[in-house]
């Protein structure tokens, strides 16, 4: 048994698990695929309007380290490149391929690959990326990218602690599909030649459990249960729980020789090495208690949000939110013809009684209940009284940027400060202005450069005409002696 | 007595010594003032340029409130730094308007290159007889450029709202 | 279908202000049926007094600063504040103190600096002081526990009886005295800490401050003690007189004026409890909680700066 240790803080929180199997989805009339990925770097689209594409078919490509490959999901005739409203925070439109699928699903053949140990890493990280395999957890980061880290990699954590409240996804697709899942964690402990691999479950997970037990046949795989304490699956967090090694805040876990992978994203990998399929479809688990049937739903990714609520049994009457993700981090989304991108792991709705009526936010009284409970030990109430108070040099020092905006200071607030909002204000103020301090800087030195040319190009028109005055003169002075001496 | 007076003129002459010899070049606080401005280099506030406000402020020769495009911020920045009263401002130096870049309509433009001399930051691209162009990335949203155009092709388009760009508003006041 | 856009995190609250101060005030009852017991109904008179008044001074100035009345009454944190003065009044005092002493610490101590959150020092305390200072005769006047004669506290006494030379081993033979520290007042002092506990227990309070207080109060006090017994009074002594246990559980955790990460807390609490010792034996006041506590909240922003999580 391992000795398990813990973090700092965390709550406890009813976990709300949807247990049915998974169900597919049906084939929308429309899938939509926005270019905007991580980091602002936006995919190229690589189609053109009014052509046909198959199901597994690259539709927009990477250019850069931070995105990746977008695939069609099912046949169809790319209708329109043109903004729609795109599952981010803000609710504004971006730009988005559409397809109109033609009800065929016609893919793409694919090339299955058994014996991927006889590739290098170098090749099956290539077909990584071009099978558009980006993190399944929620955070979407580019895999290839991920695993081509320069670091000494000695232990691949593959996070099945599925611990927001409501999502489901991970735990269903353990239940069903546990032996692609070991075969997907074997190829990346291949690829990172990284000595240990632990696959970690939530104690309230027993069926998952039971499931990668009985699929595990190889000792080089552990399988550890962990509590079910929020925030867990958070990377550090887990990797302190497994190993007790602490991450400090500016670092990555690689540069710590830790990977974690989403147990989904595992399963993608498997997908895509031995059955040579890109990454066109997920687990999303679609649930609250505005939903009439809550369910686990194999999604063509870029589906309509709404084409899922359907599948689902639609709204219940006091139906008042719609958010993508969990009921800690989810994004609240303002309209369900929205579409599910790869980050998309859930789909919740709530109802005004489980959610509205927020009480009245109350002055802080500084209990402290907000440090006792954060997972990245900072002092969210100090945080917020230099963010309301716009001292930015002070938030950036009591490491603002650190804070994972997992919620659990939020949510024991006795004041009801929404703190969450307030710090990603901050972030957001700070961003902000460095950005402006950086334009404003260009300008400067772009006028400064202007104003130095122009200084130059005069005084080089001052010296030119002296010089072509002294040619005059001195043509003057020869003529007029040649005058002389005729 | 004697020693007071002494100690009070050896205390003078060190005093001179140092404001000779231990001067600072240049003008310190004006260089502040002209961090805190946006280096949009329009003119508005009646200087060619913003550090030219920026020691007219530092000498006490113009208000703090006479940037539009700094706005309520810098209005604030630079009063917390001089430690005065912040103002709102001064509409006699023009309106706080949207950000903006300037945009050339390509099927009216001359080739006159009348509009590429004005922009403090060379923000346009052309030549003689040839298309002329914004390069966005570079505009400061001045408006120079739009006076001296004969056939008045250039436009302001508002910066555009981008999900990239967006960030969480302020819960309240 | 269209919805209203928020950031999460979208769970329901798990605590109020109002709980937590329900619970203080369900913590104070032992406290306040000991004193009943000991002075009987003129305790009832100063609460009566104290809360009303209090709740009148937190309406007026919530009406004046055009803040929700009902919202910030419903906090319970002014019913606190009047509570904890009332119990350390006099209960013989006259009506005007316990009204003046609440209006100081209500407006002047609270609100003027910017209501509840915003406050440096304990509003109860501040009022204590105020009156202790300004009305010296009323406030050491108490009654005698089980008697009508009206006495000086045993701490008082002590004090008074060590700077007339006698040791303390004459002192201790005063009918004032119970088992451990002043007959009657030890009760009270046991039914502070049954409430602490209680607090302790369902999480109110973190151990961190009371702790830091009894040892900050213990360990000088057992030094001096061991040092020499008839001029130094016991640790047992210390403990259990006055308002000990009062102040390290309800008065040192009032959250909005102590020092806010575990660290600071501890050394905020450590400093209150020596201040008590040194105030109480070589200072000029019998008791000293009141004056420790504003101190150590003069201390508090100081404490945070210095132990505020480096950059790393």
């Amino acid at each position: 048994m391992t000795k398990l240790a813990h973090f700092h803080g965390g709550l406890a929180i009813t976990a709300d698990k949807c247990t049915s199997p998974i169900i597919d989805s049906s084939l929308p009339g429309e899938l939509i695929y926005p270019l905007l990925q991580r980091s602002n770097n936006y995919a190229l689209p690589i189609v053109k309007l009014g052509e046909r594409v198959l199901k597994g078919q690259m539709i927009a490509s990477a250019n850069s380290l931070f995105s990746a490959p977008i695939h069609a999901a099912s046949s169809g005739t790319v209708k329109a490149i043109e903004p729609r409203i795109i599952a981010h925070p803000s609710n504004l439109a971006d730009d988005c391929i559409i397809i109109e699928t033609d009800g065929l699903d016609a893919a793409l053949s694919a090339i299955p690959c058994f014996d991927y140990q006889q590739k290098t890493p170098e090749n099956l990280r290539t077909k990584i990326h071009q099978a558009g395999i980006v993190g399944l957890g929620g955070a979407a980061f580019p895999t290839a990218t991920k695993l081509s880290t320069e670091q000494d990699i000695h232990t691949l954590i593959i996070n099945a602690a599925e611990c927001e409240p409501y999502i489901s996804c991970d735990a269903s697709l353990i239940r069903q599909k546990a032996e692609g899942i070991i075969q997907g964690a074997l190829i990346l402990q291949y690829i990172l030649q990284a000595k240990h691999c632990i696959i970690a479950v939530e104690e309230n997970m027993p069926e998952a459990n039971q499931a990668l037990l009985q699929a595990i046949n190889t000792h080089s795989i552990q399988l550890i249960s962990v509590p079910a304490i929020y925030p867990t699956g958070g990377e550090k967090q887990l990797i302190q729980v497994l190993t007790g090694t602490k991450i400090p805040a500016k670092c990555l876990p690689t540069e710590h020789g830790f990977i974690c992978q989403n147990v989904g994203t595992a399963y993608a990998v498997y997908q895509a090495i031995i059955q040579g399929l890109a990454l066109t479809e997920r687990i999303i688990t679609v649930t609250g208690k505005g939903i009439k049937q809550p369910q686990n739903i194999r999604t063509r990714i870029g589906t309509p949000i709404k084409h899922l609520i359907a599948q689902s049994g639609g709204y219940n009457k006091k139906v008042q939110r719609l958010i993508m993700g969990g009921s800690m981090m989810g994004i609240a989304l303002s309209s369900d013809e929205i579409a599910v991108t790869k980050a998309t792991n859930c789909i919740l709705a709530m109802t005004s009684d489980q959610q509205e009526n927020k009480p009245a936010e109350m002055p802080c009284i500084r209990c402290g209940d907000c440090s006792a409970v954060c997972p990245v030990e900072l002092l969210p109430q100090q945080l917020y009284w230099y963010g309301r108070s716009g001292q930015l040099g002070q938030c950036q020092d009591y490491q603002l940027f650190s804070c994972i905006e997992c919620g659990c200071c939020d949510v024991v607030c006795p004041s009801h400060i929404p703190l969450v909002q307030q710090f990603r204000v901050t972030k957001g103020e700070i961003i902000t202005k460095e950005k402006q301090a950086v334009q404003s800087n260009l300008a400067k030195t772009r006028f400064q450069n202007q104003q130095q040319r122009r200084a130059r190009e005069e005084q080089e028109q001052l010296a030119k005409a002296e010089k072509r005055k002294a040619i005059i003169e001195k043509m003057k002075a020869a003529s007029l002696a040649k005058k002389k001496s005729l | 007595m004697l020693l007071l007076c002494l100690i009070f003129v050896m205390l003078g002459l060190i005093l001179g010594f140092a404001a000779q010899y231990l001067k600072v070049q240049g003008d310190p606080i004006a260089e502040q003032i002209d961090a805190l401005l946006p280096q949009t280099q329009c003119g508005q506030c009646q200087f060619p340029g913003c550090k030219p406000y920026a020691q007219a402020i530092a000498q006490g020769e113009a208000d703090i409130n006479q940037c539009p495009p700094g706005g309520e911020q810098t209005i604030n920045a630079l009063a917390s730094l001089l430690g005065m009263e912040s103002k709102p401002l001064n509409t006699e130096f023009g309106t706080i308007k949207t950000p903006a870049i300037a945009f050339i309509i390509e099927q009216d433009c001359i080739g006159c290159v009348k509009c590429i001399p004005p922009c403090p930051v060379d923000a346009i691209l052309g030549a003689a007889k040839q298309m002329h162009t914004v390069i966005t990335s570079e505009c400061t949203g001045c408006e120079l450029c739009i006076a001296p155009c004969p056939v008045n092709c250039i436009i302001m388009l508002p910066r555009e709202n981008k999900p990239s760009e967006w960030q969480w508003p302020a819960a309240h006041d | 279908m269209q919805f209203p856009t928020t950031s999460s995190p979208f769970t329901p609250a798990s605590n109020t202000v109002n709980r937590v101060m329900l619970q203080v005030l369900i913590a104070l009852l032992p406290a306040i049926g000991i004193m009943f017991w000991l002075f009987g109904n003129t305790l009832l008179i100063q609460l009566l007094l104290a809360c009303s008044t209090a709740l009148l001074a937190e309406s007026c100035i919530l009406w004046l600063r055009k803040k929700p009345i009902r919202m910030h009454l419903l906090d319970l944190s002014a019913l606190v504040s009047a509570v904890l003065l009332a119990l350390a009044i006099p209960t013989v005092a006259p009506w005007w103190i316990s009204v003046s002493g609440t209006l100081f610490a209500i407006i002047i101590a609270k609100h003027l600096y910017g209501g509840l959150g915003y406050n440096p020092f304990n509003p109860a305390m501040a009022g204590y002081v105020f009156l202790l200072i300004s009305f010296p005769q009323q406030m050491t006047a108490w009654q005698l526990p089980f008697d009508v004669i009206s006495s000086a506290t045993v701490l008082d006494h002590t004090k008074t009886q060590l700077g007339l030379d006698f040791s303390l081993d004459k002192i201790r033979t005063s009918p004032l005295f119970g088992y451990a520290a002043g007959k009657g007042w030890e009760y009270l002092s046991l039914a502070y800490l049954l409430g602490g506990l209680w607090l302790l227990q369902r999480k109110v309070i973190s151990w961190h401050i009371p702790v830091a207080v009894l040892l900050g109060l213990t360990i000088p006090a057992l030094t001096a003690y061991l040092i020499d017994s008839s001029r130094f009074t016991s640790p047992l002594f210390q403990l259990f007189s006055g308002a000990t246990f009062c102040g390290a559980f309800f008065i040192a955790t009032d959250p909005v004026t102590a020092a806010t990460s575990n660290k600071g807390r501890l050394i905020f609490g450590a400093l209150l409890g020596s201040l008590i010792y040194i105030i109480r034996t070589w200072g000029g006041y019998p008791d000293a909680i009141a004056f420790a506590v504003l101190l150590a909240n003069l201390a508090a922003p100081s404490i945070d700066y210095y132990l505020r999580p480096k950059r790393t």
